[in-house]
């Protein structure tokens, strides 16, 4: 489950997000402080995992530091899940 | 003592005379920027003075002295002229914050060229507007925002030249496109700069209007006069200051006070180019020993999110001077920044048009919590009564932002749209769009927009621009785009939409929506709601009425509806 939950996170950011296929991404790559996700495309990413595992991110924990990288937001995405 | 002083003296006989002894500038005299902020300079004797120091999120940081951006800046040139392009081409820089684009908007002036910044976050159809408005005939860019280039580039006739920065090792490169690293070219000293004059063209700056695709502001080499003059008296920037503008050059904030008012007055800067992050900010400001600080309130806000606590953990008694623009900053910012930092941010006013800053609280002024601030000396403000298009005779009333449009930094025209230029002016004064009030002491008193531009985070953002690319959306068809408030940015996009049969409204669809806006226009012009109704409301004669839905957004009335279709 954590490593499907992790490369959908990553596949989609990939998809959605980095701009050169170049350099791929891993769990560990950051997101927000690497510039890959800016403050406003963090709403978007926010409400896909919100869409996909049909949870709701408070605001207050949206946080760009809980957005750095993939292991950073399946740990966040994991508080919501219901198990 | 700052270095203005007492304000209300400096308002007596004041004459931008004062900034042009001090640059050692006469009217009739070359001016050009790239050498104003580089070889003068050197020649006052700070060749070896740091003006840049970058750091990035991952590596190791770069710190160029005031030669090495002279030399940088000539190598640019020089590369830039190699390849045929001459004085008055329209050189894009897209790019993220890194040293080359500070180097190459400066080289770039200093061959005559006119630098045209973009936002390396706009998507491929934004890009394409501007390039091809401003019908430019080379693009400096980076590896990673090469391919949305690529996307457009059959599109762009005028655009000869596709200068990519860090392509080492990558792909084979394609028409038109060529690889540029600034260690390899190697320094050039010995270097002709073009004798520009106070009225040739220096940039290009895009921004958002109310109807219509956005403008190309153009600016000219005299604007110097007054960018310098307001970064020493506004900023109260000093030669032993460490500066850190937060501001992307990609924007009006970026260039003018992130690269020429620094560099003019000989001040060591220090650039972040990395995500927002409250942690690495304070961070930075700490290893850097940053004293000189202009930043966003979009920015302030959320540092105050992030909390009081984390303030502690650093060492930030380096800060001297704090200063904020973008949007109004809220009483609650600078209540809280005297608080936390033992200062307050000092708020200033100014716009893309204006070229500098031209409302402003100063250092040693009371500041009031909220307000805007005072004009600066040699800029004549008032608050023009909408109707009569005269300054209200008295303070209290809200109206219009009104400037005499005669400062050294202020717009010459919109880049092949004078008509829209002509549209700024009523009865003589200079339109900024903004409403405000003026209180018994001339201090102004910001009251909101005068028309639909939504100023999210400090940019504006068309909602007709929004609105004509959601059209392109096979899903929609009809959209309206308003602002909505919001607790960070102070606005946000908000998209109204009717679907197409066939489509039904969903979070997927909404999502898919909003990525589809976010990569063609920009993130900042991503709805970040979408609310899918079965109609819009509209006037008999069919025109989408947003003021109704704005007012429902923000809880206002919504005033005469007696044109409303359905009413």
């Amino acid at each position: 489950m954590a490593d499907e939950l992790k490369d959908n996170i990553l596949a989609y950011v990939t998809k959605e997000y980095l701009e050169d296929d170049s350099e791929p991404l891993n769990y560990e790559t950051p997101l927000i402080s690497g510039g890959i996700v800016d403050s406003f495309s963090m709403v978007s990413l926010k409400r896909f995992l919100e869409n996909k595992y049909n949870i709701s991110i408070p605001d207050d924990k949206a946080t760009p530091e809980a957005f750095d990288s993939v292991n950073k937001i399946a740990v966040l995405v994991r508080e919501f899940v219901k198990v | 003592m700052s270095h203005i002083g007492s304000y209300d003296d400096r308002l007596k006989n004041f004459s931008w005379n004062i900034s042009e002894k001090e640059l050692g500038y006469k009217p009739g005299d070359v001016i050009n920027i790239g050498w104003y902020c580089t070889d003068r300079i050197c020649q006052m004797g700070k060749a070896n003075k740091p003006a840049l120091i970058w750091e990035g999120s991952t590596g190791p940081e770069k710190r160029y002295t005031y030669n090495d951006i002279r030399l940088a800046s000539n190598t640019i040139g020089a590369y830039l002229r190699g390849l045929g392009l001459q004085a008055g081409d329209r050189v894009c820089l897209f790019m993220d914050k890194i040293p080359e684009l500070y180097l190459g908007f400066l080289g770039i002036l200093k061959i005559g060229e006119i630098a045209q910044p973009l936002f390396s976050a706009f998507g491929d159809e934004s890009l394409f507007f501007r390039l091809s408005n401003a019908e430019a005939s080379a693009v400096i860019t980076q590896k990673k925002h090469v391919p949305k280039v690529r996307k457009i580039l059959d599109k762009l006739p005028h655009l000869k030249h596709i200068i990519i920065v860090g392509h080492e090792g990558a792909a084979p490169l394609k028409e038109r496109e060529v690889a540029f690293n600034l260690e390899k070219a190697g320094p050039v000293d010995a270097f002709q700069i073009h004798p520009t004059m106070a009225e040739s063209p220096s940039v290009l700056h895009y921004t958002s209007g109310t109807t219509g695709m956005p403008k190309g502001v153009k600016h000219v080499h005299y604007s110097l006069i007054a960018q310098y003059l307001t970064g020493k008296w506004a900023l109260d920037l000093r030669d032993d200051d460490i500066y850190w503008c937060t501001a992307d050059p990609g924007w009006v904030t970026g260039t003018s006070y992130g690269i020429i008012a620094p560099f003019s007055l000989g001040v060591t800067q220090c650039v972040l180019d990395a995500g927002f992050q409250a942690e690495s900010w304070y961070k930075f400001i700490e290893k850097r020993r940053v004293s000189m600080w202009y930043s966003a309130p979009t920015a302030i806000r959320s540092l105050m999110k992030a909390g009081d606590e984390i303030v502690k953990k650093h060492d930030l008694s380096s800060l001297r001077h704090l200063a904020s623009v973008g949007e109004p900053l809220n009483s609650e910012a600078v209540v809280w920044s005297q608080k936390v930092f033992g200062k307050p941010f000092y708020d200033t006013y100014w716009q893309t048009e204006t070229g500098c800053i031209v409302i402003s609280n100063y250092p040693g002024m009371e500041v009031r919590p909220g307000s805007m601030g005072k004009p600066f000396p040699g800029v004549t403000g008032v608050v023009l009564d909408p109707v009569k298009n005269e300054p209200y005779p008295a303070p209290g009333k809200i109206g219009l932002v009104a400037l005499k449009f005669d400062w050294p930094s202020r717009m010459r025209t919109y880049w092949n749209n004078e008509e829209a230029f002509q549209k700024k002016f009523r009865g003589g004064w200079y339109i900024t769009g903004d409403r405000a009030r003026l209180d018994n002491e001339g201090y102004f008193w910001f009251a909101g927009r005068d028309d639909d531009i939504i100023n999210t985070a400090g940019h504006l953002v068309s909602p007709f621009e929004v609105e004509s690319a959601l059209l392109e959306h096979p899903a929609v068809a009809e959209s309206a785009v308003v602002s909505k408030p919001d607790p960070i940015n102070l606005e946000v996009v908000k998209a109204f939409v009717t679907l197409k049969p066939g489509f039904t409204a969903g979070k997927d669809l909404d999502l898919e929506i909003m990525n589809f806006i976010r990569k063609k226009l920009s993130p900042l012009a991503m709805p970040q709601e979408i609310e899918f109704v079965a109609g819009l409301p509209k006037t008999r004669s069919g025109k989408i009425m947003r003021r109704i839905l704005h007012a429902k957004e923000w809880g206002e009335e919504i005033g005469d509806t007696s044109t409303l279709e359905n009413d």
